[in-house]
């Protein structure tokens, strides 16, 4: 009894009291995150200085002191004394860099408007149209007729694009191959790639697994040559040998050259991710597909690669990445790829100024890095959803 | 059914056409076929080809002069000397600047790779935006980057940065004393070899040592004092002299010393910038893979901070490192061929380029070039897989 | 279905390889509708996109006459964009039917490539430009420069040449892209840069403060820019010669684009010999009567090329010189049409 009155004796719960200043909020945080010992102070404040030193530049550059399109705005403007980057330019000669040579639609070309603006290149357009209505549900991952829609992009689309660029069919207007160009070639010479280079990454990756010595031989040759040898000197050999290999009279279009060079070297590399997908299964996969009376082709087909595919898409979405950004290699072949319309359009002198060609240079790497970039994405959200898959 | 222990043994020999091992040879025999033709009528179109176009093939132009000249070479060369001569040339400035790149890029893909890790947000975040940035743009562009960006900031000639009064930077290069040894020099390079095998031995009985008595010793700062005290005495004994070719400024630019042009430092930086971002992410992967419980294990240990990272982590993490690190060194090699783009006369630039355009020998250049590279990349994987063997984990 | 799409797939792919009869290239040109111009792969002045995404250049020009006056279409033209390494072996496999891509004429590229050169569309020759704070104002007192070119032209062969002929040291810094030399001199890494005295003026308008720079007025090389064809197709080699006579007889008579049907109607027996009113030059070139007319109709004469792509109004701002006709102190000749 005498206890219960001891006044010192509290009966409940205080409240938990705040958390002192200097360790919550943003104090608290930049105390744990930047300043939490000396040698961390002194980088906190190294890379302070870093950054104050480009940014403000960079911004000044690209943002500030930019000309940008817009009513009556020429050369002159870009020409002016301390001026950042022309955007002016990039927005005169956007279509070239886009389309490159391909002919503008004879009727649409007259009209205006905005329709009249997307209709007069619509060949292309819907070029571009189909394909992102075939790969995003592609790529999202949990819709279904994954088959269909694989078929669809890799085996009808690339010869949609073909006829629907190249015409001569269907009453559309012939457009050969050296007109096409800027980012419409990029994408073709990315698209030929991985819809090539995946099936015969596969085989050949099969292949240097095969028992047969002559077959295994042939592919570990095949591999390791391409991927021994820079792009360039692939490039170079398809545009200036391939010619010589073919029948006297006979001659190969350029772009095609270039796609040839391309599909084999991503190939290599291609077979090296897929065998590490068929390294990874566990023997029992295969024993037991041959066990339930299964030959080769059907286990591999129904048994094998499905699996071992699904676990090496980040692996291919990453080569893909390769691939993309080696596409702008096509350019010193003379190919008019994305990279060689801005530099060809830096030459074209109703926009010299001084920053003509970094501005150039400047779009093309925004370009190339939003695709790389939402590809690399794309892959670690991949990698993440075969991660829980397997461990929960 | 009746008899189904003798089953197996009665199982009827497959038909000649279904057999395995006939069906294997076959289908060998066909794709041997197949390589075959394709390789004679490669062979046959590419002769043809030649003959009605009257050009002349073999390698004899090896042996007939350049009539080029070359800016940056490691040996002596002008425009007398022979297309071999400019050859080598062109291999040597790759070999340098892929030798450089990879010692550097590693170095700073590391570095990066550890900063991703740090504790401290903004360095964090800055080797992240830093590793995301160069990797997703193209190295091509990032080259023609950087050759405007050093040729911008650089100083004119007659501005030049100056240290010492014998290291000069400015837009034509960076320009260092060259080093002219006399003959009795060679004994204090042979002094220095010497030293560096020493401290190897040293540390290799440091390492019995501590195995067996537990006791350490200082060895990195006794091997330097070793690779720095003992080719000193050699000189100062052998009265060996070392004077230098100073660069002096005549007419428009800078004469005699080592140059180092801006071509090569664009390159270098580019190569370099690039292929760090790469091995970063090598790198943290590397150290991520290893567990936690490595790190508790050790500090149980009691070893202490650095000792952990060297003896613990870092032999774990190499195993998951090496084998894309190797890729890497291998695609840092083989972007150096970008070089021609922007003005460094690389393999590709002096042999494939300026030697094609002169003597139209397109098959054989070609196939000397790949054949080089083949070389390089085979070299380099022996040497990262018998690395690798080293490293790999040992399973009991 | 599947083999629908297989077949399509594999057509499509054989439609980019094409087999040509190198037997006649004329009779080729005319069953595929179209000339086959090889040009440059951008060189201001002389093939390069325009607003329009088209080419445009002197180049050009010279490919959309050859097509007028086989055609009477100037459209009648598909370019192939060629770098130098690959210009003769794109000419050689048949892929181009004509090179119209600044080519310089020299003796072993005539004799020893298989080639023919049309006749000189323009005259240029290998300068320097330096900066005007150097100083400097003739090419003997380079001795010592760094000098920016670029690679697998003629253009570098000069330069070694003459420096080597005047006993002057240099430092060659090589590009494969004119548009990396000309960033590299005006960045300041090299004191001069050579190329052909076209390629000078367009690039100087390029920079900052053109008036910062000198073209040195020696011109140390011989550079005959002309059209290329293959060798042993003489019909061939007589149509595109004799557009290029065309041009300059064009001028030379003042026959222009704008008054060419006016002229139908003059009385100078040479206008009327050019212009097909009197007598038929066509049909033993294998082309129309009006031949001529098409290309002054389409094209203009030597002189409307000139002006519209390369003279003193284009930002290339280049003089007549030596490019002017014979009767105006130059050295463009041609053959009379008679």
């Amino acid at each position: 009894m005498a206890k219960n009155n001891l006044a010192f004796v509290r009966k409940d719960i205080i409240d938990e009291s705040p958390a002192p200043n200097l360790s919550k909020g943003i104090v608290g945080w930049s105390k744990e995150n930047l300043f939490s010992s000396p040698s961390n102070t002194i980088l906190t404040i190294i890379g302070m200085a870093l950054l104050l030193y480009i940014l403000p530049p960079l911004y000044n550059f690209v943002f500030g002191h930019a000309v940008w399109p817009g009513e009556g705005v020429t050369v002159e403007a870009c020409r002016a004394h301390g001026t950042g980057a022309c955007w002016a330019y990039i927005d005169d000669r956007m279509s070239f860099f886009v389309y490159g040579f391909f002919p503008k639609d004879a009727y649409w070309a007259t009209q205006e408007g905005f329709l009249a603006s997307i209709m007069q290149y619509w060949r292309v357009n819907s070029v571009f149209a189909v394909g992102v209505l075939l790969l995003v549900p592609l790529m999202w991952p949990d819709l279904k007729y994954k088959t269909v829609n694989a078929i669809l992009f890799f085996v009808v689309y690339p010869v949609f694009v073909f006829y629907m660029l190249k015409g001569g069919v269907f009453g559309l207007e012939e457009v050969q191959t050296e007109s096409w160009g800027g980012l419409t070639v990029t994408l073709i010479i990315g698209l030929v790639g991985i819809v090539v280079s995946l099936p015969m990454g596969i085989v050949l990756a099969l292949g240097r697994q095969s028992k047969m010595p002559i077959i295994k031989t042939a592919c570990i040759m095949f591999i390791e040559v391409w991927r021994a040898v820079p792009l360039i000197t692939v490039l170079f050999m398809a545009s200036v040998m391939l010619p010589l290999f073919m029948p006297v009279g006979m001659t190969v279009d350029k772009l095609l050259r270039a796609l040839v060079g391309v599909s084999f070297f991503s190939a290599a590399y291609m077979a090296e991710v897929v065998r590490g997908g068929l390294q990874a299964l566990p023997k029992g996969q295969s024993e037991a597909a041959a066990s339930l009376g299964m030959n080769y082709w059907k286990s591999m087909l129904f048994i094998i690669l499905p699996q071992a595919l699904k676990h090496v898409i980040p692996g291919i979405v990453n080569s893909f990445i390769a691939l993309f950004k080696d596409t702008s290699l096509v350019s010193i072949v003379g190919i008019f790829d994305l990279l060689k319309t801005v530099q060809i359009s830096n030459l074209n002198l109703d926009w010299a100024s001084e920053n003509q060609a970094i501005t150039g240079y400047l779009f093309a790497a925004a370009v190339f890095w939003v695709f790389c970039f939402g590809m690399s994405r794309y892959s670690l959200m991949m990698e993440d959803r075969l991660n829980t898959s397997h461990k929960n | 059914m009746a008899d189904q222990n003798g089953s197996h043994k009665n199982v009827p020999k497959p038909s000649f056409v279904n057999d395995p091992k006939v069906r294997g040879i076959f289908y060998q025999l066909v794709v041997m076929a197949i390589i075959v033709a394709f390789v004679v009528v490669v062979a046959q179109n590419t002769a043809a080809n030649l003959a009605a176009q009257n050009k002349s093939t073999g390698f004899d132009f090896f042996s007939q002069s350049s009539g080029f000249d070359i800016f940056f070479t490691l040996i002596p060369y002008d425009r007398a000397s022979s297309y071999w001569d400019a050859f080598v040339v062109g291999m040597l400035n790759t070999l340098l600047v892929s030798v450089i790149g990879v010692f550097l890029a590693t170095l700073l893909g590391f570095t990066l790779g550890i900063a991703r890790l740090s504790n401290n947000w903004i360095i964090a975040k800055m080797a992240m935006v830093y590793v995301e940035t160069l990797r997703n743009i193209p190295l091509l562009l990032q080259l023609f980057f950087w050759y405007t960006a050093i040729l911008k900031t650089m100083p004119n000639v007659k501005q030049s940065f100056e240290w010492f009064g014998s290291i000069f930077v400015n837009k034509r290069g960076i320009y260092f004393p060259k080093p002219v040894p006399d003959d009795i020099f060679n004994w204090v390079i042979l002094a220095f070899f010497i030293a560096i095998a020493g401290a190897f031995l040293l540390k290799h009985w440091a390492k019995k040592r501590l195995e067996n008595t537990g006791q350490r010793f200082p060895v990195f700062w006794a091997s330097i004092g070793i690779i720095i005290i003992f080719p000193a005495l050699v000189w100062l004994v052998s009265g060996a002299n070392l004077s230098f070719d100073v660069p002096i400024l005549k007419g428009f630019n800078y004469k005699g010393g080592l140059v180092l042009p801006p071509e090569f430092m664009a390159l270098l930086l580019g190569l370099v910038l690039y292929t760090a971002a790469f091995i970063a992410e090598i790198v943290r992967s590397g150290i991520v893979a290893v567990e936690k419980g490595q790190t508790e294990a050790a500090q149980s240990l009691g070893l202490k901070d650095g000792d952990r990272l060297r003896l613990v982590i870092i032999p774990q993490a190499m195993r998951v490192i090496v084998p894309p690190l190797t890729s890497q060194f291998l695609n840092l090699t083989k972007n150096s061929s970008l070089a021609a783009a922007i003005g460094y006369p690389d393999l590709v630039s002096v042999f494939m380029q300026t030697t094609l355009n002169q003597t139209g020998r397109a098959v054989e250049i070609v196939f000397v070039t790949m054949m080089v590279y083949l070389t390089l990349s085979l070299l380099t994987s022996a040497y990262m897989n018998w690395y690798n063997s080293r490293v790999a984990m040992v399973v009991r | 279905m599947k083999n629908k799409i297989v077949t399509l797939a594999l057509s499509a792919t054989m439609g980019l390889m094409a087999t040509t009869a190198m037997a006649g290239t004329l009779e080729d040109v005319v069953a595929k509708g179209y000339v086959q111009c090889g040009v440059t792969t951008g060189v201001a002045g002389f093939a390069l996109p325009d607003a329009d995404n088209k080419w445009a250049g002197l180049d050009v020009d010279y490919c959309k006459a050859l097509a007028s006056a086989i055609f009477n279409d100037a459209d009648a033209v598909r370019y192939t964009p060629l770098n130098s390494t690959e210009r003769f072996a794109a000419m050689s496999s048949g892929e181009v039917d004509l090179l119209s891509r600044v080519t310089t004429w020299t003796m072993s590229r005539d004799t020893q490539l298989g080639m023919n050169f049309v006749g000189t569309m323009f005259y240029d020759g290998q300068g320097f430009m330096v900066r005007k704070d150097s100083g400097i104002t003739s090419p003997s007192e380079l001795s010592g420069a760094a000098v920016c070119i670029q690679t697998g032209t003629t253009t570098e062969l000069n330069a070694a040449d003459y420096f080597a002929a005047n006993n002057l040291e240099f430092t060659p810094v090589v590009f494969v892209d004119r548009d990396e030399v000309v960033k590299a001199y005006e960045d300041g890494r090299c004191d001069v840069y050579t190329t052909d005295a076209s390629g000078l003026a367009a690039n100087r308008t390029k920079f900052a403060v053109p008036s910062d720079h000198v073209i040195l007025s020696e011109i140390i090389s011989k550079e005959p820019l002309a059209p290329v064809v293959r060798q042993g197709d003489d019909t061939w080699f007589n149509v595109a010669r004799w557009t290029y006579f065309a041009l300059l007889n064009a001028e030379e008579l003042g026959v222009t684009s704008a008054n060419v049907d006016e002229m139908l109607g003059s009385d100078n027996p040479s206008v009327k010999r050019l212009l097909g009113v009197e007598g038929d030059f066509g049909t033993p070139l294998g082309l129309n009567k009006d031949w001529a007319y098409q290309i002054i109709k389409n094209v203009g004469n030597y002189s409307e090329i000139y002006e519209r792509n390369v003279g003193v109004n284009t930002p290339l701002g280049l003089e007549r010189g030596v490019n002017a006709l014979w009767t105006q102190g130059g050295i463009q000749y041609a053959p009379p049409i008679r």
